[in-house]
């Protein structure tokens, strides 16, 4: 679904963004990117949208290459929430925001009306229809550009830091959105600081630094190499921390907290 | 000690709201405490934070009683001038705050405008520099920087003020997880050198437990839960309220309950483990 060739892409200041990156990215992956601020992470995320054009290499995005396509006909296929929501947001009310793009994307009236309802019940925002979104919190805001991006339900669902400002709960919902996606077949990229958040949902971990690609792998894997997480600077989910450092020393790896405590309390006793 | 910050029956409600984002709160904070404010989004904890930094009442208008005293003033009847000296408030994006060519210029933008003496302000912003380890980025141009020394450059122009009270708004959120550890321990730090009192407002637990003296969870403009670290994150309902209970705080529970582990302080992952070694009978 998603190709990278060889990609390097320098800012105007000389910073090279993306250094030589090749990823193979399949229909229906959910895929985590992490790294540490400044690894390319969104810029990354950029050339998946066609915002950005590589410098040397190809993106492929379901085969078309970047380079030929427009941002425009990139964005049916691709939703992406900004790690910043006041950047898209800027319509008069929540409703306006969410059907502006099904407008535009020529969804008949009856639809539209229907696809706006859907978003706003599933992401709890339907008391704030008639409102401007400037008055929304910054969750509330994520959670808007969220639901606008799946109101047209794109083969490709990218989210840039969804965590941000998320309550427990609301990441549950979050974490809940993001199976209902998988489990749909969608293609879905998660950029996140949040270890914790994405450990349960066991994905494919790319692994970023310095604009290249350090480790590619199942969470599992990625999770428990130390070594490629220290000079990522990526910090280990703390259960998989707690598993290392008990197998560290006698035998017994577990998969949950439950079996830990089985475990525990069979060697305490 | 004393309280810096004491806030008593407040309420409050804006014009144009039928409730009250703010509901009969009580709150002492003693000099030098380290405090988190969590609770789901809109819970009223933004609204709290600015009846204590004064921009409520002062510029948001609305229906308020109650009473916010920062060390020993009541915010209602302060103005923001010296109000600014005593709460120092970094919002969750750096670049919120962050605006002049140089790093040393904005750490001094705040003393300029009270129109702190030159030789002064040279001493303290040299100082907060030394403090947050960021005098190598003096000439540097605030937006070469990268996320976690923005928030440090941030956090110096606060500190230059001498606020004996910082808030801090979601400040890891836009931080990976090894810069916010380190911005974690920078909190810690401070506290013990200069005294500071920090309250801080923030979803994501696992870093904070190991600095944070106390947690206050607000719901619906009320308060919630009160507690150390372990009380809050150990009770039932937490999680209820919308606060991440980190997954090792868990495990650590579970070992309590069944009588595996006697333990007064949530632990570190590396901690536990090792609890769990000598726990062996």
């Amino acid at each position: 679904m998603i190709e990278f060739q060889d990609v390097t892409f320098v800012h105007q200041n000389g910073v090279r963004a993306l250094d030589g990156v090749s990823l193979l990215i399949g229909s229906g992956e959910t895929v985590a990117i992490v790294g540490e601020n400044g690894a390319g992470k969104t810029t990354l995320v950029k050339h998946v949208t066609g915002l950005l054009k590589p410098a040397t290499g190809s993106v492929l995005v379901d085969g078309q290459n970047t380079r030929a396509t427009s941002t425009a006909q990139l964005s049916r296929k691709v939703g992406v929430a900004f790690q910043n929501p006041d950047h898209q947001l800027f319509s008069e009310s929540v409703e306006e925001e969410m059907s502006f793009a099904l407008r535009n994307f020529g969804f008949p009236p009856p639809l539209v009306e229907q696809r706006v309802k859907w978003g706003l019940e599933l992401f709890g925002l339907d008391e704030y229809r008639k409102s401007s979104p400037l008055v929304l919190s910054g969750g509330e805001k994520k959670r808007l550009t969220l639901a606008c991006i799946l109101a047209w339900d794109p083969e490709v669902v990218i989210l840039d830091e969804p965590t941000v400002g998320q309550d427990s709960i609301q990441k549950e919902k979050l974490a809940g959105t993001i199976r209902m996606l998988t489990s749909s077949g969608k293609t879905v990229v998660v950029v996140s600081h949040d270890i914790e958040f994405l450990w349960p949902m066991q994905p494919r971990v790319v692994v970023m630094k310095a604009g290249r690609v350090l480790g590619d792998g199942p969470a599992a894997r990625v999770m428990q190499d130390r070594g490629l997480l220290d000079s990522a600077r990526v910090a280990q989910p703390q259960l998989v921390e707690f598993y290392d450092r008990l197998t560290e020393r006698p035998n017994a790896p577990f998969v949950d907290p439950l079996e830990a405590r089985r475990w525990a309390e069979g060697r305490a006793r | 000690m004393t309280n810096i910050l004491e806030i008593s029956g407040l309420n409050f409600r804006y014009p144009d709201s039928p409730k009250k984002a703010v509901s009969d709160f009580d709150l002492s904070v003693p000099d030098q405490e380290i405090v988190v404010l969590a609770g789901p989004s809109g819970c009223g904890k933004s609204t709290l934070l600015r009846a204590v930094n004064g921009l409520i009442p002062h510029m948001y208008t609305g229906d308020y009683s109650g009473q916010v005293r920062v060390a020993g003033n009541d915010v209602k009847e302060s103005n923001m001038r010296d109000l600014a000296q005593k709460v120092g408030f970094l919002f969750q994006n750096p670049e919120n705050q962050i605006f002049m060519f140089t790093v040393e210029r904005d750490i001094a933008f705040g003393l300029e405008n009270l129109g702190v003496p030159r030789a002064e302000m040279r001493k303290r912003v040299d100082e907060a520099m030394r403090l947050l380890e960021i005098e190598d980025l003096a000439l540097r141009a605030p937006h070469e920087l990268s996320d976690g020394q923005k928030q440090r450059v941030a956090l110096a122009g606060v500190l230059a003020m001498n606020p004996r009270l910082v808030i801090l708004d979601e400040p890891t959120s836009l931080l990976d997880p090894k810069t916010a550890a380190e911005l974690v321990g920078l909190v810690g730090r401070l506290r013990k050198e200069l005294g500071t009192t920090f309250v801080v407002v923030e979803h994501r637990l696992d870093l904070l437990v190991k600095v944070a003296d106390r947690i206050v969870v607000m719901n619906e403009g009320r308060k919630a839960l009160e507690g150390t670290p372990k009380e809050v994150l150990f009770g039932d309902e937490a999680e209820a309220y919308g606060v991440s209970v980190p997954s090792i705080a868990r495990v650590q529970k579970m070992l309590t309950a069944d009588g595996v582990l006697a333990t007064d302080r949530l632990m570190s992952p590396g901690e536990l483990a090792q609890a769990l070694e000598e726990a062996r009978p």
